[in-house]
């Protein structure tokens, strides 16, 4: 009772402390923030006394979880997040594509203008939607592979919430104007440093768990869960260095200035796609391919040397993204060279997730779940290839700030990251909610067929849209001057943004079909439907030759 | 000599036999004699019959 009283008036207190930041806060986008944190507190206070078993304190007893199974309750909450998130991200993606096209759709107001909309997209996408996806299989698969429960049950919980309150806080920053102005990190200085505390729980949580595993080796899809958790802190702390103007208020400025503030922040962003989108979303490939195809990965082996391969050289790739600016020219070429190099430990562990299903091609067939790893691997494949070939100085300089990089980056998150995420959250929920099977393997065959023409109708017209886009600026007539003016070029492109808009709403219709089959598993229904194969059996001539009796 | 450019040599020199000599072992640690097993193991180890895991 002592400790729950003490836990209640630590959500007051904290509650109270916002409501004063709140108060005297140096900016209406502070003020909304701490508005929402102090609601944020009270709902934790409001739980914390709810939630109670006031019975078991009033005799005494202490209510402990089972230690004979696994700590399962935050990886529910975070299936059914990552798939809320997803939802989100898609639809506000849908919106802002077809701003491009439709400029009336910025509505007038600031709030919902393309420039606010676009980073709630990309951080709904990449870490609402990813972020969920990846705390909730590496506290699943940390916990199978290493057969122990997870340490720190109650800073397991606390990482689930605080990071859907830096994901609310993000969200309504981007909307309310408050940015940093750095690519996937626009959440300013206060938020920076709660996700600081988040993911440094996070680490301590997944570290935790493997220090108490009760096998000898880690599997390799813990080593890569654990680079990501561990690069993306160092990213975040470096890359975040800034200095508020006022304690109570949103406005920061950063650390570093000029071409070292852009590289730092371009060493972060590419980064963030390396270990946050690559590593994490390997580690998943890692497991859940073996397990849902019933088979070993291909090599083992060269799941160590990718994984070597794929942080030593990941790392470096972050300056071709400056290309032709005020960067030095060596540390260009650097960027354009290791990005090359990526290449082959991406196609190492492609081939090493592919060749995982040799002997059992069948399986794409027959299994849709195995469909949707294969198309993911694919995608994997095609964007790691496409990446280093665009990091090429000459083919940067016809594609640099056009929308094949658009193209580019969605054929990785919409068919690499989309498509093994869905994978995942399909073997999952049968098995978390301990249920006979998924609710419909018809439906998921839906959504793959309309994630995968989304993805194919997205990337191809980003290409043709970027390659005419970067002719078109380059293009001089006989006189000397630039043949087509900016605007020229957006109005060609016309055509190819609405197509882009149909790609988008068939994947937004595919994770439509996927959070109802979720939806129907989790509250025990089954579809009655054929079943992907039928066994081919004929009784009747399943009979054995009988010798005709003699005459 | 700047910072800049002491950072850059030894970034170009030293650092680099590092970084290279570093993943050259780590990465001839998996064909080490007696590995072929070991990885054979880990590979199976989320298929134990005895800890089915679902």
């Amino acid at each position: 009772m002592e400790s729950l009283v003490m836990r209640s008036g630590a959500w007051l207190l904290a509650a109270l402390l916002a409501f004063f930041a709140l108060a005297f806060s140096a900016d209406s986008g502070f003020a909304i923030h701490m508005g929402i944190i102090m609601l944020a507190a009270l709902i934790a206070l409001w739980a914390t006394m709810s939630g109670a078993d006031y019975g078991a304190i009033a005799r005494g007893v202490l209510r402990m979880p089972d230690p004979g199974r696994y700590d399962d309750d935050p990886i529910r909450w975070g299936v059914i997040a990552t798939v809320f998130w997803g939802l989100a991200g898609f639809l506000v993606g849908l919106l802002i594509a077809l701003q491009l096209a439709y400029p009336v759709l910025n509505l007038g107001l600031e709030w919902t203008t393309f420039g606010r909309l676009r980073p709630l997209h990309t951080s709904a996408v990449i870490f609402a939607f990813g972020g969920n996806a990846l705390i909730c299989t590496s506290f699943y698969i940390v916990q199978r592979t290493c057969r122990a429960r997870l340490a720190f049950p109650a800073l397991a919980r606390f990482v689930f919430w605080g990071y859907q309150l830096f994901i609310v806080l993000a969200a309504t920053g981007y909307l309310l104007g408050i940015t940093e102005g750095k690519e996937y990190a626009e959440p300013e200085w206060y938020v920076d440093l709660w996700l600081t505390v988040v993911w440094v729980s996070y680490l301590a949580v997944f570290v935790g768990t493997i220090v108490k595993r009760s096998e000898p080796h880690i599997y390799v899809a813990n080593w890569f869960f654990l680079s990501f958790i561990v690069t993306v802190a160092m990213l975040h702390l470096v890359n975040g260095l800034s200095m508020p103007v006022s304690l109570l208020g949103s406005k920061s400025y950063a650390a570093f200035s000029g071409v070292q503030d852009a590289l730092t922040q371009w060493w972060y962003g590419h980064n963030a796609v390396g270990f946050f989108l690559t590593a994490g979303f390997l580690a998943m490939m890692y497991y859940f391919v073996p397990k849902q195809a019933e088979r070993p990965i291909y090599s083992y082996r060269l799941s160590i040397i990718h994984f070597w391969s794929l942080i030593f050289l990941y790392i470096w790739a972050g300056p071709h993204h400056l290309h032709y600016t005020a960067l030095p020219d060596w540390a260009q070429t650097l960027g354009m060279v290791f990005s090359v190099m990526l290449w082959m430990p991406s196609w190492g562990g492609m081939i090493n997730g592919l060749m995982t299903l040799n002997g059992a091609w069948d399986k794409i067939r027959t299994d849709p779940i195995i469909r949707m790893m294969v198309m993911a691997l694919a995608f994997y494949g095609m964007s790691t290839f496409e990446g280093p070939m665009m990091s090429i100085k000459s083919v940067n300089s016809l594609s640099h700030y056009t929308d094949w990089t658009i193209g580019h980056v969605h054929s990785g998150a919409l068919g690499w990251n989309g498509m093994i995420t869905f994978a995942a959250l399909y073997y999952l929920t049968p098995r978390l909610w301990n249920r006979q099977r998924l609710y419909s393997l018809r439906m998921v065959n839906w959504h793959f067929w309309l994630s995968t023409v989304g993805i194919v109708l997205y990337a191809a017209s980003m290409w043709v849209a970027g390659i005419m886009q970067g002719l078109m600026w380059r293009e001089y007539g006989a006189d000397g001057y630039l043949v087509y003016s900016f605007a020229e070029v957006v109005a060609a492109m016309f055509p190819m943004y609405l197509i882009r808009a149909a790609g988008g709403v068939l994947y937004l219709g595919g994770a439509l079909v996927m959070a109802y089959n979720i939806w129907m598993t989790i509250a025990g229904q089954l579809r009655s439907e054929q079943p992907m194969t039928e066994t081919p059996y004929n009784e009747a001539a399943d009979r054995p030759l009988v010798p005709a009796a003699a005459e | 000599m700047s910072d800049y450019d002491a950072l850059r040599h030894f970034a170009d020199s030293w650092g680099l036999v590092f970084m290279g000599i570093t993943f050259l072992i780590l990465t001839a640690w998996p064909f080490l004699p007696g590995s072929r097993d070991r990885n054979r193991a880990a590979a199976h180890m989320i298929f134990d019959e005895e800890h089915d895991d679902g």
